[in-house]
């Protein structure tokens, strides 16, 4: 088995035309061999979370979970899968950190709360005393390698920092500063983007390119609505009125139009089926500002290319950002055209009738 | 002399748990179940539209979103006026269905099966408690076997949420009035073909590898007791009807108290918090009335679960309770026995096989072209209950809608009945009462409370989701 895989075949393997449904297999021996040559060790908390992410990876198909987590990596601490409880794991995971300082992992799930000292969330007791989340972020990020952060919570805040924000909870990237810090968002992430990500870090022992959020390009870079099975209805201005109804699913509120994944051509849970595949709408999950926005009403106007602000008064910031990424051009050509017309709030909610 | 023992993390549930007990003459004289965690999520959905809370209620738990899905498009048809046409009835079974399948063999051998064998000697399955591991070294070896290949089946059962559902975690589909996603004839055969294999898993596999468990830990019987009242809200409907209680389901409403079944009567359900950090002015209050004002400084409250009781009596929810109200016989022939650590693997083991034989006949109901769903419009004032069974136990959402906006929503979900605290009368939850009394060989590893914990497949991040924290009354918990 060759012992160096370029990262341009990496990427290219992962990205995966040929292997749509998931990460080839093929890329097992590679990272089996650079785990045995010393690959770092993986430590994986959970804060302001439902452990949907965590539920999400144990369905990766190649490599499966079982060779992940006896083969891939060393994964010193995980809530879920830790045979051990109480101090007896917690101190573990403090000591593989400081033996392994700057040497492993940390998979961070779930947003960080930080009202009142992060008395919101503790995640067990250290020293007789309560570890809150915000400070095991702190003290374990600040010795890792790089922080993985899996899942929209811990990259952006996602729901539970959703306005009003009860708990202040904040995104990883504003509790520890200068670690190098890769966002695999998704509500949850899909497990070749998490898994694809591991791989990543175990091969080169360095972070994948990433895009203005933070996100693996090799995953992030494309919209859903460029690829969606449904487009030719958009072209054609077919809209779906009802839930269950051929058609494109804008007037139902999809967020396809600018949301960043390759959900449409990798397709969920090996390979049976997609968000919008089942007649459901793209609620963005994997954007900075998700679930900010109203889930089954149209957006009032679309997000443009860079530079033109759509007239929102709901969720005026959250389109701003979504444009600086941009979007796929014939849509800004549509809206200039009229096709998909700009109805007013107001009218959103009788669209479902 | 009396030893306390923190537990904290109590690892392989799901969320922050911690539990203390108290250690005297060789057995637990005294418990505590503490949640550690909550978001504050009512306040996310109030003021927004109310069809976003079937989508976002789903993100309280990645492990049983589809039942929050559920409860929360039941009260949404509810407030609506509107049912699902069959097809959209059906399918829903089936989204929900198949997430049992998965949740039930999650739970058994990724998440308690830990406390009966050794898995590997590699992290995460060191560290761990040393002491009681009884199966000889061949069977243990077969039995991680099957854990690793119940990771393959519960990965399958997914795709089987996924064919109706679009994606899992947090399906896609279920929606007012329905679902998304429309029946052909594929998709039924991907279904079926996947419903075959994981059929065969659960009656060859996982039914015999808990017996092989109950076979040798017997003690298990006898052991977790818990408050012996069972609360079953009803789910799975097998026919059409705007009655949830009335009408014919898989898994019928029904109540245990005292010795005795009885109907359920909604109307007696109330949450305490003389032990939870609230003020104790919002006790006692019914489930469409809930007020929630956090106070951490609170004297003798120690967990973030209020304490829901059925006409003042602590409820056990979750599979043990739904076979035994409904007259499963393998479990009601067991007598006092059923009421046990074992009992609740037992129990769950059956459910699912149960579950999975229901769905190949629901599978073969829909028809294909029918419509899936019924379309709504949004009242300008309602209100809405969704009743439901989850993997986990009985779990009702209720809503309020104003000018088309959700004004008020609560949840009450299985492991807030569970776990919960002591209540205004001082009486413990199921599980601390199930904790009582039992024998603890060795402190430093005291395997024998993990395994009753986890009998009751607990779930903290669904148990407080829905709190409305005062942002000025929050603050120690003891930290640092």
């Amino acid at each position: 088995m060759p012992t160096k895989l370029s990262r341009r075949d990496f990427v290219r393997l992962c990205a995966g035309s040929a292997a749509a449904i998931s990460l080839s297999g093929f890329l097992v021996p590679f990272i089996k061999e650079a785990a045995a040559a010393g690959g770092p060790p993986v430590i994986w908390i959970q804060g302001g979370s439902c452990t949907g992410c965590s539920i999400s990876i144990l369905n990766t198909v190649h490599p499966d979970i079982e060779k992940v987590i006896t083969e891939v990596i060393g994964l010193h601490y995980h809530p879920n899968l830790s045979a051990g409880a109480g101090s007896l794991v917690i101190d573990e995971m403090y000591r593989v950190a400081a033996e392994n300082s700057k040497k492993f992992y940390l998979v961070v799930e779930g947003a960080v709360p930080v009202a009142d000292d992060g008395a919101y969330c503790i995640i067990g007791e250290r020293n007789g005393h309560h570890l809150t989340f915000v400070q095991a972020v702190k003290e374990l990020g600040s010795q890792a390698a790089g922080i993985l952060n899996f899942g929209t919570c811990s990259a952006y805040g996602g729901f539970p920092a959703t306005p009003p924000n009860p708990t202040e909870c904040k995104p990883v990237k504003e509790i520890v500063k200068n670690v190098p810090i890769v966002n695999v968002p998704g509500c949850p992430p899909h497990p070749d983007w998490m898994v694809g990500t591991i791989a990543h870090v175990v091969l080169y022992n360095e972070l994948p390119e990433l895009d203005a959020f933070g996100r693996p390009t090799m995953f992030f870079d494309k919209i859903i609505h460029d690829n969606c099975q449904r487009r030719q209805y958009f072209d054609n201005a077919i809209f779906a009125k009802n839930f269950g109804e051929p058609g494109c699913m804008l007037e139902l509120g999809c967020k396809g139009p600018f949301a960043h994944c390759d959900s449409t051509t990798r397709l969920w849970n090996g390979g049976t089926n997609w968000c919008v595949k089942a007649g459901g709408v793209c609620i963005g999950c994997t954007e900075p500002q998700f679930p900010a926005w109203p889930i089954y009403e149209r957006l009032p106007e679309m997000p443009v290319a860079p530079g033109i602000t759509a007239t929102v008064d709901q969720i005026g910031g959250v389109l701003a950002a979504a444009a600086v990424v941009g979007i796929g051009g014939h849509l800004a050509g549509n809206i200039y055209t009229g096709r998909i017309g700009s109805k007013k709030n107001q009218d959103m909610k009788e669209g479902d009738e | 002399m009396a030893q306390t023992i923190m537990i904290d993390p109590v690892t392989r549930i799901e969320g922050h748990l911690a539990v203390e007990v108290e250690v005297d003459g060789g057995k637990v004289v005294n418990a505590k179940s503490m949640g550690m965690m909550f978001r504050g999520l009512e306040l996310i959905l109030k003021g927004r539209d109310p069809r976003d809370a079937a989508q976002l209620t789903q993100r309280i738990c990645g492990v049983c979103p589809v039942t929050h899905a559920t409860a929360s498009s039941l009260a949404l048809d509810n407030a609506f006026g509107i049912e699902p046409p069959p097809n959209g009835r059906l399918i829903r079974n089936l989204i929900l269905g198949s997430n049992f399948v998965q949740s039930h063999i999650l739970h058994f051998f990724h998440l308690a099966a830990l406390d009966y064998v050794k898995g590997p000697d590699i992290p995460p399955f060191t560290p761990r408690y040393e002491g009681d591991y009884r199966f000889p070294a061949d069977v243990n070896q077969q039995v991680v076997a099957t854990y690793l290949k119940a990771l393959q089946m519960r990965r399958k059962a997914h795709e089987m949420t996924a064919l109706w559902g679009g994606k899992m975690p947090h399906q896609q589909a279920i929606v007012p009035g329905g679902v998304s996603e429309v029946p052909d004839s594929q998709k039924i055969a991907e279904f079926l073909f996947r419903l075959q294999e994981l059929q065969t898993f659960i009656n060859n596999e996982y039914i015999p590898t808990v017996k092989a468990v109950a076979e040798t830990y017997p003690d298990y019987w006898n052991i977790g007791r818990g408050c012996m009242n069972f609360l079953v809200y009803g789910g799975f409907p097998l026919e059409e009807g705007m009655d949830h209680v009335s009408k014919k389901k898989l898994f019928p409403s029904k109540v245990y108290v005292n010795g005795q079944l009885a109907d359920l009567d909604i109307e007696v359900i109330n949450e305490a918090v003389k032990y939870s950090w609230y003020e104790d002015d919002t006790g006692g209050t019914k489930p469409t009335e809930a007020v929630v004002k956090p106070n951490t400084a609170k004297k003798g409250a120690y967990s973030f679960i209020k304490a829901p009781r059925y006409n003042g009596a602590p409820m056990e929810v979750g599979p043990l309770a739904r076979m035994y109200v409904m007259g499963e016989e393998t479990v009601t022939q067991l007598g006092e026995k059923a009421f046990s650590v074992l009992g609740r693997h037992l129990a769950r083991a059956l459910e699912c096989s149960m579950v999975a034989k229901a769905m190949g006949s629901w599978v073969t109901e829909l028809e294909i072209g029918q419509p899936v769903c019924t379309p709504h419009k949004i009242p300008d004032s309602a209100q809405g209950v969704g009743l439901n069974e989850g993997p986990r136990g009985a779990l009702g959402h209720w809503n309020r809608i104003e000018h088309q906006r959700t004004a008020i929503y609560n949840a009450i979900v299985p492991t807030t009945w569970n776990l919960s605290p002591r209540d205004d009368n001082d009486q413990m939850g199921p599980m601390e009462q199930a904790l009582i009394g039992t024998p603890v060989a060795d402190p430093d590893n005291p395997v024998e409370v993990v395994r009753i914990i986890r009998s009751f497949d607990p779930c903290l991040a669904c148990a407080i989701h829905l709190m409305t924290p005062d942002q000025q009354t929050i603050s120690r918990c003891q930290i640092g």
